[in-house]
Order: C-alpha cells, then sequence, then structure tokens
C-alpha cells in the first residue's frame, strides 16, 4: 500500500508551498479587493503620522533605549547554545536505551551545556542586564552615589524604595 | 512523464490536506472574531453583538428579501464577522506620508503567513485510506518537524518590528521595538521547553509525538491499556506544558502580554497607523496564530488528534475514525482558544519591566532545570 507523504525529503515542501501560495494568493485577493472598493482621496493632514492630533515633533525613527540591544545580544547567545542541543536531546533517549557509557557521556555532555548557558545567566543576572528597571542616582548625606543597583522592582514592587 | 513515483490520483490525495487546512482556518477566523466579542461580552455582563443576523428585524432576511422572521432575532450576531469584512475591505487604505512604503506594505504579510504554515506540521486527524491508498492528514511530514513550527513562529517577529518600524510613528517604533524583546526573550523558554519535550518523545516530527501518545502503559495493569490518556504529554512533562502555554501568549502578543499593542499608553502600537485591510491582515493573523498554537499545544501536551477509543472504531471503519479524530483535534484547539480568550478578558496587562523579568529570570531558569531533570529521569 503506498503511504503519501514518506518520498523525499524535498518532495515533502511541495505542498508546504501549495500552502504558502494559497495563503499569499488570497491576502493579494483581498486587497486587490479593497483597491477596488475603496475610496482613495488623500490630503496632507490625513497622511500625517499620527501623534494624539498634534502635528508630529520630528521624526518617528527615534533613539531607544539600549537595553533592548542587550537583550537581542543575550538572545543570539542563548539560541545558538539551544541551537547545539537540539541534536543530543533528539537522540537522547535511544542513546540511553542502548545503555552503557554512551548514555552517560551524552548525559555529561548535555550537563556541560547547560551548565555552561546557566553560568551565563548568572553572570548578566548578576551583571544586572536582566533587570529593567535598572539604576538611578541614590542622594544620600554624602551627596548623590552614582548609579546604584537598586532592589528587585519587577516580580516584587514593595521592595524597591525610592529615597527622596 | 517526471519519475517522481506518483501517480495523478496520489498527487491529488497529497492536496486534500493542504484544502483541508486552508479551508477550516479561513472558516475558522471569522467566526472566532464573533466569539471573542460574544466572549468579551459575557465576562463583562454584556450582550455582545446581537444586531447583524439571518432572521428577525434587521436581519440579512429581511434586509435583502423582505421575509420578516417575527419580533425575535434569530441567529443575531451571527453575522458580524461579515459585516466586519466588508467595513475592513471598503474602508480608504492610506500610508502615512513618511513612511517607509514598500516596509509599509509588506509587514502584513509577515503577520499573516506564519502562524499559516505553523500548521504545515501539524496532523489534523488519523489517516484515511480510499481504495489502497493511504492519506496523511498533515500537509508535510518534514523531517525538522517541531523545528519547523519554532522558526516559523519566531517569523512573526519581524511583521510587528517591520510595522512598527516602517510606520515612522513613535508609538509603532516603541511597540515595535518592545515586541521583537519580549518575542525574543519568550522564544528561548520555548526552546528549552521544546528540548525536553523532544527529549521525552524520542522524536522531533508531531506525527510520532501523537503516535507515542496514543498508546499508555498502565504500570498498574502491567499491558498497554487501551486509551492513550495516561500518556498525554501533560502528565509526563507538566512543568514544560505549563511553561510552553505561557510562553504561547507571550508570542501571539494575547493579553497579559499585550505590551506591543497596549493601548492604554500606545494607542495602538505597531499597527497605529494601519488602516482597510492592512489592519485586517494583522487582525487576522493573531486570530490564526491562536488556532496554531492552540493545536501545536493539543498535538505536544493533550494528545492531539487521539482520542480514547480510537483503536476500537479504526478497526471497524478507519474512516470513520478518522472523520472523528479531525472533530477530536478541533474541539481541542478550540478549548484553547476559549481557555487564551478568557484569559484576555480576565487578567490585566503585565508592566514591561515585569514582562522581560518574568521571562528571563522565572521561566528560562525553570525551562532549564525541567530538561536537566527530564534528562536525569531518562538517563
Amino acid at each position: 500500500m503506498p503511504v503519501l507523504g514518506v518520498d523525499t525529503e524535498l518532495m515533502q515542501y511541495s505542498t508546504v508551498f501549495l500552502l504558502l501560495g494559497s495563503a499569499v494568493a488570497l491576502t493579494f485577493a483581498l486587497l486587490t479587493l479593497s483597491r477596488l472598493l475603496r475610496p482613495y482621496h488623500p490630503t496632507p493632514e490625513k497622511e500625517m503620522t499620527y501623534e494624539c492630533g498634534e502635528d508630529p515633533v520630528g521624526s518617528g525613527w527615534l533613539r531607544f533605549n539600549i537595553r533592548f540591544y542587550v537583550v537581542a545580544l543575550v538572545f543570539v547567545l542563548f539560541d545558538v547554545e539551544l541551537a547545539l542541543v537540539f541534536p543530543i536531546a533528539t537522540i537522547f533517549k535511544s542513546l540511553t536505551a542502548g545503555g552503557g557509557t554512551a548514555a552517560l557521556v551524552a548525559f555529561a555532555e548535555l550537563f556541560f551545556f547547560i551548565g555552561v548557558l546557566f553560568l551565563g545567566l548568572v553572570y548578566i543576572w548578576k551583571k544586572g542586564d536582566l533587570g529593567w528597571v535598572r539604576s538611578f542616582r541614590v542622594p544620600t548625606e554624602q551627596g548623590i552615589r552614582s548609579w546604584e543597583q537598586p532592589k528587585q522592582v519587577g516580580l516584587a514592587p514593595s521592595s524597591a524604595k525610592r529615597i527622596s | 512523464m517526471l519519475s517522481l513515483g506518483l501517480d495523478a490520483s496520489a498527487v491529488g490525495w497529497k492536496l486534500l490536506p493542504v484544502l483541508l487546512v486552508f479551508g477550516a482556518v479561513l472558516a475558522v477566523v471569522p467566526l472566532l472574531v464573533y466569539l471573542e466579542r460574544k466572549v468579551c461580552a459575557w465576562i463583562q455582563n454584556r450582550v455582545g453583538p446581537n444586531r447583524v443576523g439571518l432572521l428577525g428585524p434587521d436581519g440579512l432576511a429581511q434586509g435583502v428579501l423582505g421575509f420578516s422572521g417575527g419580533g425575535k432575532r434569530i441567529l443575531g450576531g451571527l453575522l458580524q464577522p461579515l459585516a466586519d469584512a466588508i467595513k475592513l475591505i471598503s474602508k480608504e487604505d492610506f500610508i502615512p506620508a513618511q513612511a517607509d512604503k514598500f516596509l509599509f506594505s509588506l509587514a502584513p504579510f509577515f503577520a499573516l503567513l506564519p502562524p499559516f504554515l505553523t500548521f504545515v506540521v501539524v496532523p489534523v486527524g488519523a489517516d484515511l485510506t480510499f481504495g489502497g491508498t493511504t492519506v496523511p492528514l498533515i500537509v508535510a511530514d518534514l523531517g525538522v518537524g517541531m523545528l519547523w513550527v519554532l522558526s516559523v513562529s519566531s517569523l512573526a517577529a519581524y511583521g510587528v518590528q517591520l510595522g512598527g518600524w516602517a510606520s515612522n510613528s513613535k508609538f509603532s517604533l516603541l511597540g515595535g521595538v518592545r515586541a521583537t524583546a519580549q518575542m525574543i526573550s519568550y522564544e528561548i523558554t520555548m526552546g528549552l521547553v521544546l528540548l525536553s519535550v523532544f527529549m521525552h518523545y524520542d522524536s522531533l516530527s508531531l506525527r510520532e509525538i501523537v503516535q507515542a501518545q496514543a498508546t499508555y502503559f498502565d504500570p498498574l495493569l502491567g499491558r498497554l491499556a487501551a486509551n492513550g490518556l495516561g500518556s498525554w504529554g501533560v502528565w509526563h512533562q507538566p512543568l514544560a506544558a505549563l511553561l510552553f502555554v505561557i510562553c504561547a501568549f507571550a508570542e501571539n502578543n494575547r493579553l497579559p502580554f499585550d505590551m506591543p499593542e497596549c493601548e492604554a499608553e500606545l494607542v495602538g502600537g505597531y499597527h497605529t497607523e494601519y488602516s482597510s485591510m492592512k489592519f485586517g491582515m494583522f487582525f487576522q493573523g493573531e486570530y490564526i496564530a491562536m488556532l496554531a498554537m492552540g493545536a501545536v499545544i493539543s498535538t505536544l501536551f493533550f494528545g492531539g488528534w487521539h482520542y480514547p477509543g480510537y483503536a476500537s472504531v479504526a478497526a471497524a471503519s478507519p474512516n470513520l475514525a478518522a472523520l472523528i479524530s479531525l472533530a477530536v483535534l478541533g474541539a481541542k484547539v478550540m478549548i484553547f482558544v476559549l481557555f487564551q480568550m478568557w484569559v484576555r478578558w480576565t487578567l490585566p496587562r503585565f508592566r514591561y519591566d515585569q514582562v522581560m523579568e518574568l521571562g528571563w529570570k522565572v521561566l528560562i531558569p525553570l525551562a532549564l532545570v525541567n530538561l536537566v531533570v527530564t534528562a536525569l529521569v531518562n538517563l
């Protein structure tokens, strides 16, 4: 009995592209229909960028917080580590089923990888890169101490105190 | 004739799952929009949309045919999605003068297409048999399996980010940047959770994951039990299931995690400047993503299309069993979609620092622990 869907790997993607193609075609059809039906009366006011009814001030492409960049950077590191662990995780049971040292080696490798990942997490946690509300100037009797690390604000907001 | 080893009818049968998935998604999305509004209304003790119906006052039958079904509104509100669609299509669509026009038009596609592609590797039902040909109800049983879902669903971040950036609006930019940071943060947890899930099932293929959940070795009876309820992933990987559901909310930008949209502070976030059908594409994309995540969660942790008694029905009539399995997966997906709606209208929004700290300081360590424990258990 011929079973479909177990052909070559490349043939599998034919149906994927079919689904993608149908979705794209449908979207274009809707956009075209909309283009035929809808009115189009542009005015300079209408095409202005929305800023709560005021004239927009400057460009919308403003500088945003560097912390987003740090998050992206850390994400890349974690994701690469993740990609390297996928092969071990997928064949882990087959290795342990065989018994012997192969399973132990696999577990040690996995543990090593996760350990490195975890150490990295601890490092950036200690460094304060995981805390979103990070630091602010704390005035004391000795004057302004610069960039103190506040208590964790996120999940236990009551613990953070701003000294005014 | 190409020597692909396939005859015409075999190619024809291959189209069946594609049509099934495409048709089902298209048919269900308008229903979900209606359902969301109804669920929201019920939770807030309102009636919800009840005017645009079939029969009764201001119904379709009366409006088109002049036929009045009496004083009661029968199926009131059920045609609301149709009215919404007509309105979305016929509204003026303008691009802000300051915007990057190409990327502005490209972004909605990235919002709509990735959730569609998620369905590719999800087996929507048991195999059908037609005249000696077995037709698996899966669009493509790719070798990469679940990794496909992970990679495709992360493409959705492009839609939000491009839309936010190309609008050249401050609200949109902030929404887009927030969304990207949130989605990539929760993607790490999702990946770690999937590692332990793969380890448990010893497979990447969702088809094999469903089969692994179909049989259950009952330790009390000392033999294989008839139903697979006991081997549902949620019993064996409870923490993974919980983390995955949380990440699904964050990936879909649904309410406790709807930072990118955040209408109270960012107006509409990344889609502030969008109108007409381009907004409609973002809108549809969200509902398709809900469906897709529901399908993935049910397949990974709740047995997929499998149901108790499948084996006995399949022995009598395989095709009937396959049809029931389609309905069973549909029901499981709907339960998760309703759960997402329930959560949306019940919980308030997190603060942004809470979202990031929950992701990095709670979920990732938990997922790492879960992975090591899974490895130890399977050692």
